[in-house]
C-alpha cells in the first residue's frame, strides 16, 4: 500500500482539493494540480482524493492510469518529448530517437542518472509539416536533427 | 454467464424499456412491437433473433464497445451498435449479410489475436460467451499472431516478463487477466447493480486491464464486498468461481430461496449429480432480481462442513458425553421424557422454540406439536428477540404485522428514511437496489448512532445523519412528527380520508406540544434541532417518502413505541399505500415473517389470530382433533425465568441458538441448565446444544421442500437439490417426535402442510404450491379478495379500517450510564457474517470477519489508553467479557459498538435484562459499559470453553 503523506503534503493536498470544491468534473483539474504540487502523481493522494470526491479509489486510480501524462515518479528537471507519429516516423524519427536513447543511456520515459532529463514518447505534436518534432520542457521545435537535439540535450545538461 | 438450462433466462442484451408506448419495427422482416426506448439488439431477441454480442448483457446498460453486435438499418449511414440504438417507428433492421458478417468475423479476429487458445482445459469451457461468440461469426483462422502477450507463462522458451499471474486473493472466485476480453461488464455490474465502485480499467489500449482497487491492492483488499456481481457478469474465465474450476460445469439448476437473510433472494442451485457446482442469482427473483450477495451467493459451504452433525444423539445428563444412537431411539428417549415431564410437572411444563431459519411448513409443525400434542401455547421464536415490536405497532396502527410494500417499492421513492437498519451489511441486495435509486436522485436520511456505510460511501451520501444517542429513537421520531404538525407539512387529505380524525387531533396536540420539538429534546439525543428539521420538512416535502427500520429500532425498551412512531409519520405525511412509500421493516432472519405467520408467539394462533377467541381455536380444534389451551402459553424468557423457578422443565428447540443469540448470556444458561429435557433440532452442536439432552440433527435448506416468507410478505418457494444428508428433512423430524408422543400424523410432502396452512388461515387461504408454481412467489394476503397475492398493502383503506394514531412519550431506558458504566453499547452485524454465525462461521466468509471486534471512538480509547487492535475488557452490569477494539469516528463519543457472530467473544454476556414493554423484545442496543485494557479473555470466557468442550464430548457409537 502507498505510503502515508507527510504533513505538509497533507496541507497541500487539502489546498488543492479546497479550490475545487463546487467545481464540475473536478477530477482531472485535481490531478493537474497535484502533479503541478509534487511533480507527479503520489499513489498516497489517490485514497485522499477518491474520499474527498465520494468516489471509489479504483475510479482515481482508473483516470490517473489511463492518462500517460501522469506520472507515477516525479521527473528530471527537463522533459523531452520526440514524437513518433506517422509524420515524423517519415522523416526520420525513429532515427532521431534511436540516436537520443542511445546518447543518454536510457528507456523511454527513463531519466537520466544525474536527474537532468526524461525522455519520453509522444504522438503527435500538431507539427507534422515540419518534422521530425519534438517539445522540450513544454515548448515545440521543428525540424530536429541529430546535431541539433544533442545541442538542446547539452544545453539542459544531460 | 451463459444459460444452461432454463431458456426464459436468455440474455436480451440490454434491460428492458419501462415505457409504455409501443414501437412497431421489423427485424430481418419480422414484424415486432416493443415499448419505446428498447435497443435494437433487445428488440431483436424479442423477435427471437440474437445478435451476435460480447459487452452487452441484460443487467446493464449498453456500453458499445465490442462492436460486434452491428447491425444494418434501412435509411442510415454506416452499421451502428445494436446495443446502443434504440428501436423507432418503422425502421428496417438487418442483422445478418455480407457486410456484417465480415465486419464480425474482423473483430472476432482481433480479440482472439489477444486471447489464448486454450479452450479445452478452460475453466469456462462450455460456458464461454467469447467462444460462442467466435462459432456464432464463423471465426475460422486468425492470421494476427500475439507477439507481446501478458498472457503467456513463457515465451520463447523464456520466462515472459509481462506475463500477469492470476489474483486468488478472493476465497470464492479468481481473476486471470490472461482470459480478459476488457468488456468492462464486471466494472459495471460493480459500479451498476451492486454500487460498490470497487473495479476500474487501469491503463490504456493495448495495456487495459481490470483493477480492483489502485495500485498494490488485490481483489481481497480492494473495496470489493465478494456480493459475485462481477463473476456473473463476466463473459469469460476471467472472473470465474473457485467451485466451478474445481468441479467443472453444472448439468441441471434448481430455483430455490436464500437461506440467509430476510430480503429472501431467488437463486439457482446450479447442481452436478448431488453436488452444488454454484449458487447463482435468478434474475425473475422479484426479491432480488438476479442480484446477490456474498452471503447467498458463496457462502454455502456449511451444509457440508465436517462440524455437521448427521446422527440423533442422547445422553442422561448434560455432564455426559454424547451417545449416537438411531432415530428410533432418540424418538423414543426424547417422547418419554417430555411425557413423563408433563406428568410429573403439569401439561404446560414443556414448549418449544420455533425456527426463523426453517421453512413456514416446518413451523406450523412445531406450534403444532406444542397446541396439538403438548396440550399448551409455550411456543416463541427468535422474532421475540428481533422484530416482535413491529408484529405490535404496525398491527395496531395499520392492523397488519407486516410490511406495507415489495422492494420494486423502492425504484419509485423519492425521500427515503433509514433508521436503525445497516442495509449494506445486514440486507445486502435490498442496499445495492436503494444505492441504485440513491445515486439516481433520491434522497436519504439516515437516524443512526453510527456512521453506516450508507450515510457516505463511493456515491452515494446522505442528506441527513441523525446520529442519535441509543435508546432515544422514540424522542427523535417524535421530534419530526412535531415538525411536520407544527409547521403544516402533513398531509390533511389523506389523514381526513384515511385516518381516525378525532384520534389524530388528540395525536397533534400531544405532538405538537413544545417539549416534543428538536430544540428542546437536542440535548437528551445529541441530534442538532436544525438538522432535524430539515429531516422533517425533507421528508415531508420530498415526494414519495419510505421508511425502512431495523432492529435498531425495535430492540429497545421502547421498540414497540418507535414503530408506532414511526407508523404515524408515515401516516401524517400520506406515505402509505402506493408505490414508492410506505413502513417497511427489514426483517432479519429468512423465514422470520413466516414465522411470525405460522402462530409461532404464545398468544397467536396462525395468521396473528389471538388463542382467546374460541372461533379461531374451534378452526384447529376440528382440523386437529385436539383441544387447544385458551390461555397463551410463555414467551422465551418467561420460559428461562420459569425453568430457573423450577416450573419449566422440558423443550425443543429447532435451528436458533437461544444461548448465544438472546441477551444476558448468563441468565439462559442458569434456565437451560435448569430444565430436564431439551432437544436441540439444529445442523451443529450449536452453544445452546451444550445444555441439551437430545440432538436431533437438522437439514439445510439445500435438503428440504417447503416456502420461506421473506420481508415484503412473498411466499417463496425452496426446493430440494439433494437428499438431507441426516436422512430426514426437518418436517419430517418433528413428525416422527409428535408421532412418537401419540400424534398420529401422516405428512407426506410439505405441500399438504400448506394446504392445511391456507385452510385454517385467511390470509393464506388462496395459497398452494401450484400457485407459487405458476407465479413464482404470492406476497400475502393471498385470498379470494387478492387471489394472486398483495404486493401493496393498505392502497384503499388501512387493514383495520381507519389508520390510527397513537401518542408516543418518550421514557428513557432504566439502562442509564453513569460512574461504573459510563458507556454505551450498542450492538449489530456485519456483510460476511450472520446472525449467530452458525453457518457463515463454518464458510471461508472468516476471512473477512473472523473476532468480533469492539469499535471505540478515538477520544473514549485515548482517555483508556487503549490503541487500535487491543484486547480489552467489555464489562457491564451483567458479565464482562473481552475482545480486541477497532479504534474509529464511526461511533459518536461515549458509544461502542460490537457484532454478536462470535461465540467465545459472546456480546450478549453484557447485555441486560431489560426488554420492550409490549412484547419482551429484549433491548440489544443500549447497554451501559466500560471499556478498559485487558491482555486476554475474561474468566467467564476461560470456563465457558472449558464447559463447551466437555458438553461437546461424542462417544463412538456403540457396536
Amino acid at each position: 500500500m502507498p505510503t502515508a503523506l507527510a504533513d505538509t503534503e497533507r496541507a497541500q493536498l487539502e489546498e488543492i482539493l479546497a479550490q475545487h470544491t463546487g467545481v464540475e468534473g473536478p477530477l482531472l483539474p485535481i490531478l493537474h494540480d497535484v502533479q503541478a504540487a509534487f511533480g507527479h502523481i503520489p499513489q498516497s493522494v489517490v485514497p485522499v482524493i477518491a474520499a474527498h470526491l465520494n468516489i471509489g479509489r479504483a475510479e482515481v486510480h482508473g483516470v490517473v492510469s489511463f492518462y500517460h501524462d501522469f506520472r507515477e515518479a516525479p521527473a528530471g528537471r527537463h522533459v523531452v518529448r520526440i514524437c513518433r507519429a506517422e509524420a515524423c516516423q517519415a522523416m526520420g524519427a525513429n532515427g532521431l530517437a534511436d540516436a537520443v536513447l542511445a546518447r543518454l543511456g536510457v528507456e523511454w520515459h527513463g531519466t537520466t542518472a544525474n536527474g537532468a532529463v526524461t525522455i519520453e514518447p509522444v504522438y503527435c505534436l500538431g507539427l507534422c509539416a515540419c518534422g521530425p518534432a519534438a517539445m522540450v520542457d513544454g515548448k515545440v521545435l521543428g525540424r530536429v536533427d541529430e546535431a541539433r537535439m544533442a545541442a538542446v540535450l547539452a544545453e539542459v545538461g544531460a | 454467464m451463459k444459460d444452461f438450462i432454463i431458456p426464459t433466462d436468455r440474455d436480451m442484451g440490454t434491460p428492458a424499456s419501462r415505457s409504455a408506448q409501443m414501437v412497431t419495427l421489423t427485424v430481418d422482416g419480422f414484424e415486432v412491437t416493443v415499448p419505446e426506448g428498447t435497443s435494437v439488439m433487445r428488440a431483436s431477441a424479442e423477435a427471437g433473433i440474437s445478435v451476435p454480442k460480447l459487452c452487452a448483457t441484460d443487467s446493464l446498460e449498453a456500453f458499445g464497445s465490442c462492436r460486434l453486435c452491428v447491425v444494418e438499418i434501412e435509411g442510415r449511414r454506416g452499421t451502428p451498435a445494436s446495443c446502443t440504438t434504440p428501436v423507432a417507428a418503422g425502421m428496417v433492421v438487418h442483422t445478418q449479410n455480407a457486410k456484417l458478417k465480415k465486419l464480425r468475423r474482423g473483430v472476432m479476429e482481433l480479440y482472439i489475436s489477444d486471447h489464448p487458445l486454450d479452450c479445452l482445459t478452460c475453466s469456462a469451457n462450455g460456458d464461454c460467451e467469447l467462444q460462442d461468440m467466435a462459432g456464432a461469426v464463423g471465426l475460422r483462422d486468425v492470421r494476427y499472431e500475439a507477439v507481446e502477450t501478458h498472457f503467456e507463462v513463457r515465451k520463447g522458451g523464456e520466462a515472459n516478463p509481462a506475463y500477469i499471474p492470476k489474483d486468488d486473493s478472493n476465497p470464492y472466485f479468481t481473476y486471470d487477466p490472461a482470459k480478459c476480453i476488457v468488456c468492462s461488464r464486471c466494472v459495471r455490474a460493480c459500479e451498476e447493480v451492486q454500487g460498490t465502485f470497487a473495479l476500474t480499467i487501469e491503463g490504456s489500449g493495448f495495456d487495459s486491464r481490470v483493477s480492483a482497487g489502485m495500485v498494490g491492492d488485490d481483489f481481497l483488499s480492494s473495496d470489493c464486498v465478494s456480493c459475485g456481481a462481477c463473476v456473473q457478469a463476466c463473459p469469460t474465465a476471467t472472473l470465474q468461481e473457485k467451485s466451478v474450476i474445481e468441479i467443472g460445469t453444472p448439468e441441471r439448476s434448481v430455483i430455490t430461496t436464500c437461506a440467509y437473510c430476510g430480503v429472501g433472494c431467488s437463486f439457482k442451485a446450479e447442481m452436478r449429480g448431488d453436488e452444488v457446482v454454484r449458487m447463482v442469482p435468478w434474475k425473475h427473483g422479484k426479491a432480488n432480481r438476479g442480484h446477490s450477495c456474498v452471503k447467498g451467493r458463496f457462502a454455502y459451504g456449511y451444509a457440508s462442513h465436517s462440524d455437521r452433525i448427521l446422527k440423533p444423539m442422547i445422553r442422561e445428563r448434560i455432564e455426559d458425553p454424547w451417545q449416537e444412537v438411531s432415530w428410533d431411539e432418540a424418538m423414543r428417549f426424547a417422547a418419554d421424557r417430555m411425557r413423563g415431564l408433563q406428568e410429573a410437572y403439569g401439561r404446560r411444563s414443556v414448549g418449544v422454540i420455533t425456527s426463523s431459519r426453517c421453512t413456514n411448513e416446518e413451523t406450523f409443525l412445531v406450534q403444532k406439536l406444542t397446541r396439538a400434542v403438548f396440550g399448551n401455547n409455550n411456543t416463541d421464536t427468535c422474532a421475540r428477540v428481533c422484530h416482535s415490536p413491529t408484529g405490535y405497532g404496525l398491527g395496531q396502527t395499520f392492523g397488519t404485522s407486516a410490511g406495507t410494500q415489495d422492494f420494486d417499492s423502492v425504484e419509485a421513492t423519492d425521500v427515503v428514511i433509514v433508521i436503525g437498519a445497516n442495509p449494506t451489511d445486514g440486507h445486502p441486495v435490498f442496499a445495492s437496489r436503494l444505492k441504485k435509486r440513491l445515486r439516481a436522485g433520491a434522497k436519504l436520511i439516515v437516524i443512526d448512532p453510527r456512521r453506516t456505510d450508507l450515510v457516505k460511501s463511493s456515491h452515494i451520501a446522505a442528506a441527513h445523519h441523525l446520529a442519535l444517542r441509543p435508546g432515544t429513537n422514540v424522542a427523535v421520531v417524535s421530534a419530526l412528527a412535531h415538525v411536520i404538525v407544527t409547521e403544516g407539512l402533513m398531509d390533511e387529505a389523506f389523514i381526513r380520508t384515511r385516518c381516525d380524525w378525532e384520534e389524530f387531533s388528540e395525536y397533534a396536540e400531544f405532538i405538537a406540544d413544545p417539549r416534543h420539538s428538536p430544540e428542546a429534546t437536542e440535548a437528551l439525543t445529541g441530534v442538532a434541532a436544525e438538522e432535524l428539521r430539515g429531516a422533517a420538512r425533507l421528508f415531508a416535502t420530498g415526494g414519495n417518502g419510505a421508511i425502512y427500520y431495523g432492529l435498531g429500532v425495535t430492540e429497545h425498551s421502547q421498540g414497540s413505541t418507535t414503530v408506532i412512531a414511526i407508523a404515524n409519520l408515515a401516516m401524517l405525511t400520506g406515505n402509505l399505500g402506493r408505490n414508492g412509500v410506505g413502513v417497511n421493516p427489514l426483517r432479519g432472519q429468512n423465514n422470520v415473517q413466516g414465522a411470525c405467520d405460522m402462530g409461532s408467539f404464545p398468544h397467536e394462533l396462525p395468521g396473528y389470530r389471538h388463542v382467546k377467541n374460541p372461533d379461531v381455536r374451534a378452526i384447529f380444534e376440528e382440523l386437529w382433533g385436539a383441544k387447544i389451551d385458551p390461555e397463551p402459553g410463555l414467551r422465551i424468557p418467561n420460559m428461562l425465568d420459569a425453568a430457573v423457578d423450577g416450573t419449566f422443565k422440558g423443550l425443543y428447540c429447532q435451528g436458533e441458538d437461544i444461548l448465544q443469540s438472546d441477551p444476558d448470556t448468563k441468565h439462559v444458561a442458569a434456565g437451560l441448565a435448569a430444565m430436564e429435557c431439551v432437544i436441540v433440532h439444529d445442523l451443529f452442536l450449536n452453544e445452546t446444544a451444550n445444555y441439551a439432552h437430545v440432538f436431533l440433527p437438522g437439514s439445510t435448506f439445500l435438503e428440504k421442500d417447503g416456502t420461506f416468507t421473506n420481508a415484503e410478505r412473498r411466499i417463496n418457494r425452496v426446493r430440494k437439490v439433494m437428499a438431507p444428508r441426516n436422512g430426514y428433512a426437518d418436517w419430517e423430524v418433528t413428525q416422527m417426535l409428535a408421532n412418537a408422543m401419540g400424534a398420529e400424523w401422516h405428512y407426506t410432502h410439505p405441500s399438504q402442510i400448506m394446504a392445511e396452512i391456507a385452510a385454517t388461515t385467511p390470509s393464506f387461504s388462496r395459497v398452494t404450491y401450484e400457485l407459487l408454481e405458476e407465479h413464482g412467489s404470492i406476497q400475502w394476503p393471498c385470498n379470494d379478495s387478492a387471489p394472486e397475492g398483495t404486493p401493496l398493502m393498505h392502497v384503499d383503506g388501512f387493514v383495520r379500517g381507519k389508520g390510527r394514531f397513537i401518542v408516543t412519550e418518550y421514557v428513557a431506558t432504566d439502562e442509564k450510564t453513569g460512574p461504573r458504566f459510563p458507556l454505551l453499547l450498542t450492538t449489530g452485524r456485519i456483510l460476511s457474517q450472520y446472525n449467530v454465525g452458525a453457518q457463515t462461521r463454518r464458510t471461508e466468509n472468516v476471512v473477512w470477519h473472523d473476532q468480533d471486534v469492539l469499535e471505540i471512538h478515538p477520544h473514549d480509547a485515548e482517555v483508556r489508553g487503549v490503541k487500535d487492535g487491543d484486547f480489552v475488557r467489555l464489562a457491564s452490569r451483567s458479565g464482562e467479557t473481552a475482545l480486541r477494539a477497532t479504534v474509529t469516528d464511526r461511533v459518536s463519543p461515549g458509544v461502542v459498538y460490537t457484532t454478536f457472530h462470535h461465540p467465545d467473544t459472546q456480546a450478549n454476556v453484557i447485555t441486560t435484562d431489560f426488554s420492550d414493554w409490549a412484547t419482551n423484545c429484549p433491548e440489544y442496543k443500549v447497554t451501559a459499559v466500560q471499556v478498559s485494557p485487558s491482555n486476554g479473555p475474561s474468566d467467564w470466557q476461560e470456563d465457558y470453553a472449558a464447559q463447551a468442550a466437555l458438553a461437546r464430548r461424542i462417544l463412538p457409537a456403540a457396536e
